[in-house]
This record gives structure tokens, sequence and C-alpha cells, in this order.
């Protein structure tokens, strides 16, 4: 480092000789690490590009302070040790960058997401800036209180154990009054899912007040929990305008004897923290629908990886996320989502840089959330789902469930049946992936709502190329 | 109606050989086998009566199968379930369970609706079985 009259002389210097790159840096146990995939503009060395965006995500600004000299700015400034080229992507760097835990207020994701996201992504030295992964360290954690149930206690409360939970989405989703949309709620339940949800969309409208909603959903959920006898549930959407709104939906759900609530993104993280305490405090699972992510999830070169919201949700503390299918409709790289579900799932993350995971990551006891899979997938693919995703996991069949020929229960008992001999020929040690379809067809004849579901949906799959894919390996997409 | 609790119970009852191999499959796991035993299904009932301790030390599933039968014997016409416990730390959890015995007729629930304030229905699933005296109720 030059001397200190130089350094604080007025104008503008480089951010990597303003002490913002260090690649003898050592990271330390307690450093947050966020790795970013920077493009930086043309003629902009990547080294310098990846100091701006360490000083921007921290102390800098556009150009020298003397006001630095009052502060103990050497431990503030984050510092990039490392850039290294993208493969195959030439013209983009992952860079590696420290963060001071003293940079950070404990038990807020806000704080967390004001520095590492939100100045940078506008800088106009970079084409384009995506921040891929951060790892955690567990000093910071622990100041999180993390899902408010977590997979292990939600399994007890629900006594279901030794298989994925089913659900569905009420459809169509927007235009139904509270009596019919309790129908599809009690025709699904009874008919053997666990859960039915409120869309992401679904909150007061015109056709559907929200307390209409909730009293039939009720009356729905505990009808069918007296004609089977296993415990059931309506994700009850509480998403509104404003938190009083929230509550009050939250603590009416509560007191019709709701085991869970949903909530969307969009409220943004400190309403997400907001409703995870409530939770805790109120025994009750919290849902959320990861509505909107995908604006800023999905391209490779720009924006946030789910991954890191994925992180940043288990830190908040919500129960259930969306989290992926791979054979559904929705975008879904097979290492990718596997990456991702390891986040929702794991009591330690090991690196692996196939399915995305750039660093080991120690959850440090934080509870586990349950991962659901919803969007575009059906019974004839039973086989590919638990292969791909295990058994903790909430799969979802809205239109597999709502539009089967037989109707509604007919829907619900054949993804039911299909779950159930799928997780026992597992079991038996039966090689699923490929005996699945034989599997599925020998169950299909002493059931037949579960034949009419295979024969209905014997060739849809979605097969198109991922968006988000893994840099370090070929990227094959699921059939 | 037939109760839907336990992992298999939309599937025709487990025969005795998928049984075992369900538990050999909890053992390879390294997972401990219980049975319980109840004439209370409700499903808030989490406290089946337990059919001695988990067998934690017991690898071998025809050892267990033998608790099984033993079990479904002295308590043949009410529910019985097989359950396996992970230890793991991060787990320490009931990973599967499923029933091997159920009564010849299953009178199922009745739902209570007490009407409350406003729109309010206060919910009471009550089992039709378990208002005889405990030990009469299947008979």
């Amino acid at each position: 480092m030059q001397n200190q009259a130089d350094r604080y002389k007025s104008g503008v210097m480089p951010y990597a000789k303003m002490g913002y790159w260090d690649a003898d840096y050592v990271p330390k146990d307690t450093d947050v690490i966020a790795v970013f995939r920077i493009s930086p503009q043309d003629g902009v060395d990547p080294i310098e590009a990846a100091a701006a965006v360490a000083g921007e995500s921290s102390t800098a600004t556009w150009t020298v302070v003397w006001t630095d000299r009052l502060t103990a700015c050497e431990s503030y400034r984050a510092k990039a040790y490392c850039v290294d080229p993208v493969p195959g992507s030439p013209g983009q760097y992952f860079s590696y960058i420290a963060y001071d835990l003293d940079l950070f207020e404990e038990g807020s994701i806000a704080n967390l997401t004001a520095s590492i996201i939100g100045n940078v992504f506008g800088f106009k030295p970079l084409k384009a800036l995506r921040l891929e992964d951060m790892r955690i360290p567990v000093a910071y954690l622990k100041t999180f209180q993390g899902p408010p149930t977590g997979i292990v206690v939600e399994r007890e409360r629900l006594d279901k154990f030794g298989r994925p939970l089913l659900g569905a989405t009420t459809k169509p989703k927007l235009g139904l009054s509270g009596k019919n949309y309790g129908r599809v709620v009690y025709e699904a339940l009874k008919g053997g899912l666990d859960f039915v949800k409120d869309d992401e969309n679904i909150n007061s409208q015109p056709f559907m007040h929200w307390r209409d909603r909730f009293l039939y959903c009720m009356e729905a959920v505990n009808k069918a929990s007296a004609a089977t006898g296993e415990i059931k549930g309506h994700y009850l959407n509480v998403t509104a305008g404003t938190m009083e709104d929230m509550y009050e939906r939250a603590e009416f759900a509560k007191q019709l004897g709701s085991c869970i609530v949903m909530i969307d993104l969009v409220i943004g993280y400190t309403a997400i923290q907001s409703m995870s305490k409530w939770a805790r405090r109120n025994d009750m699972l919290l849902h959320l629908h990861r509505a909107g992510h995908s604006t800023y999830t999905r391209q490779k070169t720009h924006g946030v990886s789910f991954r890191v919201i994925t992180k940043w949700m288990r830190m908040a503390g919500v129960d259930h996320i969306h989290a992926g299918t791979i054979v559904g409709k929705l975008e879904g790289d097979p290492n990718i989502i596997k990456g991702i579900y390891s986040c929702c799932r794991d009591s330690f993350t090991k690196k692996n840089l196939e399915q995305g995971i750039f660093f080991d990551q120690d959850w440090a006891g934080l509870r586990k959330i349950m991962p659901v899979a919803s969007g575009g997938i059906h019974a004839g693919q039973m086989h590919q789902l638990i292969s791909y995703l295990g058994e903790d996991v909430v799969l979802q069949f809205g239109g597999g469930t709502i539009g089967h020929p037989m109707g509604i229960q007919a829907g619900a008992t054949a993804n039911r049946v299909a779950l159930e001999v799928m997780i026992k020929a597992r079991n038996e040690g039966r090689d699923i992936w490929n005996e699945g379809p034989q599997i599925l067809a020998e169950a299909a004849k002493w059931c037949s709502p579960l034949n009419a579901a295979l024969q209905t949906w014997k060739d849809v799959t979605f097969n198109y190329a991922s968006t988000d894919t893994a840099d370090f390996v070929p990227t094959p997409t699921a059939a | 109606m037939r109760i839907t609790q336990g992992t298999f119970s939309f599937l025709p009852d487990l025969t005795d050989a998928e049984i075992r191999a369900q538990i050999q499959y909890a053992l390879a796991q390294g997972w401990a086998i219980s049975v319980e035993f109840t004439d209370d299904p409700h499903p808030r009932n989490c406290f089946w009566e337990m059919w001695g301790n988990p067998m934690f030390d017991l690898k071998d599933a025809a050892a267990a199968m033998q608790e099984v039968l033993a079990c479904r014997k002295a308590h043949a016409g009410i529910y019985v379930r097989v359950n396996a416990f992970d230890a793991t730390q991060g787990f320490e959890t009931t990973r599967l369970s499923f029933i091997v015995n159920r009564p010849k007729n299953e009178p199922g629930f009745a739902l209570a609706r007490q009407e409350a304030d406003g729109r309010n229905i206060r919910y009471t699933i009550e089992s039709y079985a378990a208002k005889a005296p405990e030990g009469r109720r299947y008979e």
C-alpha cells in the first residue's frame, strides 16, 4: 500500500488502489463472502471491476474522502480477493469478495442486502452483474431465527412421515367465489392431498373477500380431516397491502384453527421476517410463494441467483419455499435445482460447483425449509420427481389434480396412490428411475383414477433448454 | 371409511412380506423400529401405546417382524403401526410410519360444529368409536 498521505489525496483513484482489492487476503471464518459474476464494460480491467463492486457494496464512493481516516476503514472495506474467468463465457468473471462481520446488523436481511445488492447493480463500468452465491458465517447465522417450524416439526405436527407431502393450488386462480373455492379444497383434500394452496395473487378481490375464503376453506379442511382421519391444511394467503392487514388476516386464520398461512416474496424481506416471528409465536407453518423472483433470478448474467434468495429466506425464516420441479413447466436445470434444495434441507452444505454451490456452508442448527415443487407436474412423473427431489418436499399437482377427467377427488387419489406405490417400490429396492412407468402401470390396474391420469397426461413434458445452468458441467434438461 | 394415516394407507393392506421389506429398508438406513397400537385413532392422537421400547439394537428384520406379529396378535381388532426412528442429529424424529393392522369396521369421525360469534365456527373432530371406554371401542 502506498503511503497514507498519497492514499487520501483529494481526487479519483482506481478502486483497486483504494484498498478494495487484495489478492493475498485470506477470508476470516466470520467474514460474509459473496461471489459475483461480473461482466465489465469493454476495456475495463476485471480486477478493477471487482474492486469497484467491493467498494460500492461497502464503504467507497467515487472519489477519495478524507473522512475515511476517522474510521477503522481498512477493516470496513470489503476486499475482492479472487477473480476467475467464467468457463466458456468470455468477458465474464467470478469475483470473490469478503465483508467484515461488523458491516452488518444482526438479524436483518434488509441490512445485509442493502449492502450486498444495494447500489452496485446499476454501476456504469459493468455491463451486468449477478450475485451467484454467498457464504454466511455461523456467527451471523446465529443472529437469525430461521424457519419458525422446520421440516422435522412440521412432519411431527402433521403426523406424516416417509413420503413427500402432496398439495395442489386451487384453480382457476382468480374468479371463484368463496363457496366454490372451498369446494375445490374439500374435494382435493378428501381425495388424498395433504394441503391445498391459495395462489400468489389470491388476496381479497371483488369476487372473493378474504374472510369468505378463509371461512369456507376451513370448513373444507375440517370436513376432509374428519372424512380421512388425517391432519389437513390449506395455505391461507395473508399477503396484503400493509403489515396491519397481514397481521389481521393471520390472526383470523389462527382463530379458525388453520395450521398454516402463506405469504408472497413480493411483500419484502422485512415483512417476511415479521411474519416469521408471528408464525413462531403462534405455532403456525409459514409458506412462501416466490412470486416475482424470476424477474431477477433467471438470467445468468444479471440479477441474484435463486440459491442466494433461498439462503436469505432460510435466515429470514420460512417453512416452505417454491424451489423448482426440474420436470415441470417452469425454469429448472437439474443440477441448479439440486443445489437450491441443498440450501433448504442440509445441516451442512458442501461446496459443489456443478450445482452452483461455491462454498461450504455450515447452517449452524438453523431449521430446514421444506422445498415445494409446483408447476406443470403430474402423476406420471412420480418416479422422476422422487428420484430428483427426494422425500422432504411438497409435490404440488394443481392442474394435475383439478383437471382429472373423473373429478378432483379422483385426481387427488391418483396422485396419492402414485406417490405411495413409488415410495414403497423404492424402499423395496426397485430401480424406480427405470421401472417407474411399469410400477405406475401395475398400480393403475387396480386404481382407475391413476389409470385415467396416466392416459390423460402420458405425453405431457416441458422439454426446453434451461437458462440458469451450471457453468462447470454440460447441462442436460430433464425429459 | 378407511383411516388414511401412515405412509401406505392408500395401497392395499401390506402383506407380511411387504411389511418385512419396509422394515429391512428402515434398518438399512440405520433407523430403529418400534411398534405401537391404539384404539383412539384421532388425527391428533400422536401418542399411541408403545409395544415396548424402540428396538435400537436390533438389526434383524425377521426379529422385528416377530414383534409386529406379536403385537398384532395381542391387538388383533385395533390399530397397529410400525415406526422407524432416526436418531441422526438434525432429524431425531420418525422417518417412516405405516399401519399394519386395523379394525374390520372403521366408523370414522364426526365433525362437530359450534356456531360462534359472527360467522365463526369452532370445529371438533370426534371419533365414533372412542365414545366407548378404552379397550371396548372396536368389539
